[in-house]
């Protein structure tokens, strides 16, 4: 029971704030990598997925869990720290799961035509999250960036629906980085 | 020797030490206590509270102290400190056919079960100063009658019963919440009475007043108006059933509109509706026009472009905190804006005047 | 008001998350206007109340805070927010551009560039450019959708037929990424040339119409224009009277009822800090200190 009322943040008001910084840097800045702290959920969850869940959720955040993240542990670590409902990923704003459990990506929300916003973001969590791989550009990107992604065309389908589109971030332990359907990302 | 103006930060406590002295007059005078303003300006604090949409007598009439009488301020000081309190819940929808009325007239019905009831009103007083007041002391005791122990229904339920009057099925949807959603249009009915519960009295009354004079004119008969007393209730999911947490006081207004109808379909009375915290007539009645007004749509009427019936119109412009902080603002430095303006403006005469004497 | 009774930098956390998931996806769509549940804050909407809820959403305790209103840092209402920030979040303020990680201004962009880690959020009375053409939400809301931005083009053409030349001098309208059209906010056309290609995060908010938008560092942000009447950042003709600059934006002083006037950089902290290295405009006191 410890494990499920502890690994929330000891100090809210800062540690999100700080949790924020790295995020807003994160979705600023695609591609750049950013250790967090603060939160322990329950396995096999990150670090990383744990304070963005703690920063960015709440009872107003539908969130979907895929695969193995749709633990009973986990849920009640949420519902006890976030209070953020559980939903069908159709309804989801957010979605917390391993890049494979999270397919088809179809099923979640891109926005409206009018409301672009109105999407999901995608917690993904990842085995590996290092600067290589595939080459990042667009905005928030002076020249290139590179990132080690799980696959490329599900980035570059999501990129031809801009403005609509999902948003991921990519959690691996400690540290996350972001991209934001605006990334243009190719196979180099 | 040109100095910068430097000491902004002086000068604004030096501007707040200043508004405190203003604000406590000639010390001679003995100064008002928030519990005299909170009795003896009641009308003042009821209008408070409904705009600055919290209940609270106390804080109400403490905003107006603090704010010189400015009601608009005070308003602003209510909103500010109501963003700040957590929310516990929403209460059940409160039940107006049980209120403990006051007041209670109809225009409609010469009488009604649950009657007349005249309350203390301003209405049927002579307008003329009353110098008496000047000299202070106590009123003589108002002559008291027995409790009239019997339900008052809503006039509009009466009408209901027979048919006569558009039927209003009741809706569970949780209610929606313009200070914790952004407004998206169009907006539902129940969000716009939220926006008009709040809105400035003086720019609902000039609308309803707009549709009186036939700027979306609806034909409104005060079918019932009636203030006094409900009580609220939450409902505690721990315990099964709801709680009496308190009581407030509100203003209802219906109103029984022109009807509509067919050859297919038999003719009814529409409806326009009012509620507000408080006593505050004038607000409700005005609120249940504009209400009507901007049915247009869903009773099938035509959008004749006037303004009560713009939803988007009424819905921008009725806060008058928003509308004051943004007039206000232009009052703020806007140098650079200005000097852009400026170099444009001289180059484009340059050039015109140039253009022109070689012309010539 | 005591800083004890409120949370860090004003908000509660719930509405600062609200506010922060719409920042990230303000982020993630450059120039699209996010709606959010905009709060009634202790100062009047139009003073700032957007960039503040944005500002504060940011913050962290670490953060030093600069805060300038028409480029300067003394104005009343920039030292009215820096006081609020100090009393709520406890943040360190500073006046000096290079120093500042997070930066709130009304009307300007400083003149020193900016970098990497640094955040400039921008207060915006009407953050939708099209507003002026037509003042309906739900027509401009369509016209994002389709990308129907002709009649903003004809407006300034009309502009062009009637002076010569466009006659928007602030509040500019840009285009970001060759989608969305933004509001600069009423920043001088002069500004507009730093909006793209900035390494610091840009984020606006918009307190009384509840919208966020943002550019990322690097933006393609491209001011309008029309080929044969190509956009132009231009400023009076000037140096600055105080410390020589010739490549500020520059306000107008005037010293006296028959005609004299001078100029002087808007932007405080540049001023100073250029006659502190020794630099003279025309009227400066003379000697080693300004």
């Amino acid at each position: 029971m410890n494990a499920i009322l502890g690994g929330g943040f000891a100090d809210p008001p800062t540690q999100s704030a700080h949790a924020f910084r790295a995020l807003l840097e994160a979705m600023a800045r695609p591609g750049r990598i950013h250790e967090v702290t603060g939160a322990a959920p329950p396995a096999p969850i990150s670090v990383a997925a744990g304070v963005a869940l703690l920063t960015l959720t709440d009872s107003t955040t539908p969130l979907h869990l895929a695969g193995p993240a749709d633990s009973e542990a986990l849920r009640v670590w949420i519902g006890f720290h976030t209070g953020a409902p559980l939903v069908p990923a159709d309804e989801a704003q957010f979605a917390l799961g391993h890049w494979h459990d999270l397919q088809p990506l179809s099923r979640f929300r891109i926005g409206e035509p009018a409301y672009p916003d109105r999407s999901a973001t995608l917690i993904v969590e990842l085995d590996q999250l290092e600067s290589q791989g595939a080459r990042l550009t667009g905005p928030g990107i002076r020249d290139e960036a590179r990132l080690s992604l799980p696959e490329i065309g599900a980035f570059r389908s999501n990129r031809a629906l801009f403005p609509l589109g999902l948003d991921f971030i990519l959690t691996c332990g400690s540290r996350l980085a972001a991209l934001p359907r605006s990334t243009i990302v190719e196979d180099i | 020797m040109y100095v910068a103006v430097k000491g902004g930060e002086r000068a604004i406590d030096a501007a707040h030490a200043w508004l405190a002295e203003e604000r406590r007059g000639d010390p001679a005078v003995p100064e008002l206590t928030v519990a005299q303003i909170r009795e003896q300006m009641t009308l003042a604090v009821n209008r408070v509270m409904a705009e600055g949409s919290l209940y609270d007598p106390d804080l109400a009439a403490l905003a107006i102290k603090q704010a010189r009488g400015d009601l608009i301020e005070a308003v602003f000081l209510i909103r500010a400190y109501r963003t700040t309190l957590p929310r516990f819940g929403q209460s059940r929808p409160v039940d107006t056919a049980a209120m403990a009325v006051d007041r209670r007239i109809s225009a409609t019905f010469k009488d009604l079960p649950g009657g007349q009831v005249l309350g203390p009103t301003f209405d049927y007083t002579h307008r003329l100063l009353d110098f008496a007041l000047a000299a202070e002391g106590a009123p003589p005791p108002a002559p008291k009658a027995p409790v009239r122990d019997e339900p008052v229904p809503h006039v509009t339920a009466l009408l209901d019963r027979d048919g006569l009057i558009e039927d209003q099925p009741t809706d569970d949807t949780p209610a929606p919440d313009l200070t914790r959603q952004p407004l998206e249009l169009p907006a539902s009915r129940a969000l716009r009475l939220q926006a008009l519960a709040r809105a400035d009295e003086g720019f609902a009354l000039s609308l309803a007043y707009s549709t009186q004079r036939g700027y979306g004119r609806t034909h409104a008969f005060v079918g019932e108006l009636r203030i006094g007393r409900v009580a609220v209730e939450v409902d505690l999911p721990e315990l099964g059933f709801a709680v009496e947490i308190g009581e407030i006081e509100l203003t209802e207004c219906d109103t029984v509109n022109q009807f509509k109808g067919s050859k297919t379909e038999p003719p009814q009375f529409t409806r326009g509706y009012g509620l507000v915290m408080g006593q505050s007539e004038r607000k409700a009645i005005s609120m249940s026009l504009v209400d009507r007004a901007l049915r247009w749509h869903e009773l099938g009427e035509d959008f004749t472009g006037a303004p009560a019936q713009d939803e988007e119109f009424v819905l921008s412009h009725c806060d008058n905190i928003q509308a004051t902080g943004f007039l206000e603002h232009i009052k703020l430095p806007h140098y650079v804006d200005f000097q852009a303006e400026l170099e444009l403006v001289r180059r484009i005469r340059r050039e015109a005047t140039q253009i022109r004497e070689a012309a010539e | 008001m005591t800083g004890q009774a409120y949370n860090f930098a004003y908000l509660d956390e719930q509405t600062k998350r609200m506010i922060r998931r719409a920042l990230l996806k303000a982020l993630a769509i450059p120039g699209y206007q996010v709606p959010f549940a905009s709060r009634e804050m202790p100062m009047p909407y139009g003073w700032g109340t957007g960039g503040v809820q944005v500002t504060a959403a940011c913050l962290t305790p670490d953060d030093r805070l600069k805060v300038i209103d028409q480029g300067a840092d003394d104005t009343t209402n920039a030292v009215s927010i820096r006081r609020f920030f100090q009393r709520t979040a406890g943040v360190e303020t500073t006046e000096a551009t290079s120093e500042a990680t997070v930066i709130q201004t009304r009307h300007r962009i400083p003149e020193t560039p900016l970098t990497e880690g640094q955040i400039l959020v921008y207060q915006v009375p009407i953050p939708e450019p099209l507003r002026f053409l037509e003042p309906r939400e739900t027509e401009t809301r369509k016209m994002h959708e389709l990308e129907e931005y002709g009649l903003m083009h004809v407006k300034l053409y009309e502009d062009i037929a009637r002076h010569g030349e466009i006659a928007t001098s602030y509040a500019y309208p840009v285009r970001v990424g060759g989608r969305y059209v933004m509001d600069p906010s009423p920043i001088p056309k002069f500004d507009n040339p730093k909006l793209g290609g900035n390494p610091a995060i840009q984020l606006f908010g918009a307190g009384r119409e509840a919208r966020i938008y943002a550019l990322p560092p690097y933006s393609d942000v491209v001011s309008l224009d029309f080929e044969d009447h190509p956009f132009t950042p231009s400023k009076t003709d000037h140096e600055c009277d105080l410390c020589g600059a010739g490549d500020s934006y520059l306000d107008e002083v005037i010293t006296d009822d028959r005609g004299a006037r001078m100029f002087v950089c808007s932007d405080t902290d540049f001023c100073a800090s250029r006659q502190a290295q020794g630099h003279r405009g025309r009227l400066a006191p003379q000697g080693d200190t300004p």
